[in-house]
């Protein structure tokens, strides 16, 4: 099932029907946000949009300190508190916007949502194309409640998903018509697309 | 096929005013002309219809207040076709049912309209043709629709049933358009024509507006068409063969004459009375004797008798002196131009009358109301002679008039014979086709009567509502007259026409247009010899 492209990155922590939280593997290693990422719950493959991330300490009422005072560089202060790597970690939130079932991509909701400790990767481009073919995805991402500001993940998610077409420009233009029949907003429209083009 | 011409989809609409199409983003608005003939597919029947406005919409208002930096490409071309639209309006004229019943039939006019969604599409020459049908021995080949290959062609048997009307401001193509309609009725032979060729364009030779000389009637169809000229030196300085030199007798000219006249001779309405009381008194030779009644205790006896005043006397001696001043009127006629121009009708041959330099309004009114109300009388009688004797009616005369407004006006149009066949039309067998600049000189009542209009551009809003008065769709079809080229675009309406259509007339002038029209009629008399030939 699993081709060599597909890099795993963490485990789901926390999940939801739309939602699922993912820790990743090693500290800081995080899919951009906007990015495809997946995971699987038997049959089911279900994709999802990295919509924020963070480091945190692993307990909760433990707070970071400034460590760096004598080292030259960032790094250094890594390397001199080998500890680090350990007491903290990086978790991202997902919105799922959509599934493949029976080898069909499917552009709403999963009937069942990600198990704990499912393996999470990230989509290889060919899958992305193969996703945001017909942008469909778009509706289900406009009707989530992200952490972030809508507006700046719809934007995020259009810009990383145009580099997987070779016609990137050609995308947009169809994924903005998609998106300016759906918002019926043209001030929200006009401050989506121009920023997303440049 | 089908895909490449698609347009859009009907999105509203009612009956009444025409269906609303939005147009597929592959279409580009500016590709779209007022004018154009376009199909629906509905659910169950397709509908012909033609283009009347074009229009551009937005799905935000604010898109119009606030648009788009032109700079930035990108958000305009996401916009073009989701927030912005082009829209047509299509006016639907026809419908074809989808069973073998009304394939049969044909095209009918539209009691309904396309429902939500329908295709629009672009009409192909196929729909034209189920439409208007194909170049044979009754249709004739007028034109193209606007901006399409196809031929658009006349039922000439349909358009001679009525009078018919050419309208457009002047130098749009009325003459032009006006010839190729007489060519057409002598091609398919339709009809007998008898033209009162004011400005002498028809019958030998016409110019074109850059000057170039193009052939008429009689050069084209020398066998069917006679020229009559009422100025003979000016028929033989343009090389014009003629068949008749036209002089008229005093005697022949009656009260009713002018009657019609009285605006162009400035008659006073107690001067057009007192014509028919001089008629009463002197006769036949009513017009002589009242013009050489000269100033006397005798004549002023007689006006007394009369009950005619001295001033309105005056008035109607200058009137009368004006038309004896024409010189192609005499006091003894050595023919009698009326049997003369009968004969060539009822032989089938077309004649042509010249006025040469006569161009002046009264001569014209004269001799057409002159002639026409004896011809007229005499084809009235043959008519109903056929009817008692139950024969075959004599071949329907289209008789064509320039300036129609002088003859039809409100005024004068209930007196005139022109009045009359526009009225009457097809019960004997006489129809007008009348040309004029100023349709809204022209009755009313005559106007609703007139089969077929075709117009060229008209330039004045009353011409344009006179000529489209009673049609539906009217301001639909105004906005397309409204659009009209200056030069070779017409819009033709009415009886002979399933529904209106925008067209560029067929070209004429060049040898291969004249190899056109006479070849026409060469291949249908050879073919016809050829059918004979095989039961010989």
């Amino acid at each position: 099932m699993v081709t060599q492209k597909e890099k795993r990155i963490g485990e789901v922590i926390a999940t939801a029907t739309a939602t699922f939280t993912t820790q990743c593997y090693q500290l800081y290693e995080l899919p951009p946000l906007g990015s495809l990422v997946k995971t699987r719950n038997e049959k089911l493959e279900l994709f999802a949009v990295v919509a924020n991330a963070t480091t945190t300490g692993l307990e909760p009422g433990r707070k970071a300190i400034a460590r760096g005072k004598d080292e030259e560089s960032e790094e250094a202060i890594y390397k001199s508190n080998p500890q680090l790597e350990k007491l903290l970690k990086s978790e991202f939130e997902t919105l799922v916007i959509g599934h493949r079932i029976d080898g069909k991509i499917n552009h709403f909701l999963p009937p069942v949502p990600a198990r704990i400790h499912s393996f999470v990767y990230v989509c290889p481009v060919e899958e992305v194309k193969e996703f945001s073919q017909s942008p469909g995805f778009i509706n289900i991402l406009l009707n989530t409640n992200p952490t972030l500001p809508q507006n700046e993940l719809i934007i995020t998610c259009l810009h990383q998903m145009s580099f997987a077409h070779e016609d990137s420009h050609q995308f947009l233009v169809t994924a903005g018509k998609h998106l300016a029949r759906l918002l019926g907003d043209y001030n929200q429209l006009k401050s989506i697309l121009e920023r997303i083009e440049h | 096929m089908q895909q490449d011409n698609r347009l859009g989809i009907v999105v509203s609409g009612s009956l009444s005013k025409g269906v609303e199409v939005r147009l597929d983003n592959s279409t580009s608005v500016e590709d779209m002309v007022v004018g154009r003939y376009v199909t629906i597919e509905g659910q169950k029947q397709r509908f012909f219809g033609m283009i009347s406005d074009v229009s551009l919409g937005v799905t935000d208002p604010n898109l119009s207040l606030k648009p788009p930096d032109t700079n930035d490409s990108f958000l305009t071309e996401v916009l073009v076709g989701s927030g912005t639209y082009g829209q047509l309006q299509v006016m639907p004229y026809l419908t074809i049912g989808g069973n073998v019943a009304s394939i049969i039939e044909g095209p009918q006019p539209v009691k309904t309209i396309p429902s939500h969604f329908a295709t629009v599409n672009l009409a192909q020459q196929s729909d034209i043709e189920l439409v208007f049908g194909k170049e044979d021995k009754e249709r004739f080949w007028i034109g193209n629709p606007l901006d399409m290959e196809t031929k658009l062609c006349l039922s000439l048997p349909e358009f001679v049933k009525r009078s018919n009307g050419v309208f457009g401001k002047s130098g749009t193509g009325k003459t032009f358009l006006t010839r190729m309609l007489l060519i057409g009725m002598l091609q398919k032979g339709a009809c007998v024509n008898l033209v009162f060729d004011m400005h002498s364009e028809y019958g030998w030779a016409g110019t074109s507006e850059k000057g170039r000389t193009v052939k008429a009637l009689k050069q084209l169809f020398p066998a069917k068409v006679a020229v009559f000229t009422l100025d003979e030196d000016n028929s033989r300085r343009r090389g014009v063969s003629t068949d008749f030199v036209v002089r008229m007798g005093y005697d022949e000219i009656e009260p009713e004459d002018i009657s019609l006249l009285r605006q162009t001779l400035n008659l006073t309405d107690q001067a057009v009375e007192a014509v028919y009381q001089v008629k009463r008194r002197f006769g036949k030779d009513w017009l002589r004797c009242t013009t050489e009644l000269e100033d006397s205790e005798e004549t002023r006896e007689v006006l007394n008798q009369l009950n005619i005043h001295d001033s309105t006397f005056q008035n109607l001696q200058r009137g009368l002196n004006t038309i004896r001043r024409l010189p192609f009127i005499q006091e003894r006629s050595p023919n009698k131009v009326v049997q003369q121009v009968l004969e060539y009708l009822v032989r089938g041959t077309n004649v042509v009358l010249e006025f040469g330099r006569y161009t002046d309004i009264t001569a014209y009114i004269l001799v057409a109301n002159l002639l026409t109300r004896r011809i007229y009388s005499h084809y009235r009688e043959r008519v109903e002679q056929a009817m008692a004797d139950g024969t075959a009616y004599p071949t329907p005369l289209v008789i064509t008039i320039e300036e129609a407004h002088k003859f039809l006006n409100p005024e004068v149009a209930k007196q005139t014979i022109f009045g009359t066949i526009a009225r009457e039309m097809r019960k004997y067998n006489t129809t007008l086709l009348v040309i004029d600049q100023r349709p809204s000189g022209i009755d009313d009542e005559v106007m609703s009567q007139l089969g077929t209009k075709i117009t060229c551009l008209l330039d004045n809003e009353r011409d344009r509502d006179s000529v489209l008065a009673g049609i539906p769709g009217k301001g639909e079809l105004k906005s397309v007259l409204a659009k009209l080229a200056t030069k070779q675009q017409a819009l033709i309406f009415g009886h002979a026409v399933p529904m209106p259509v925008a067209f560029q007339p067929r070209e004429y002038g060049s040898a291969e247009s004249y190899k056109h029209f006479t070849d026409f009629e060469d291949s249908d008399e050879q073919s016809e010899k050829d059918i004979e030939e095989l039961w010989d």
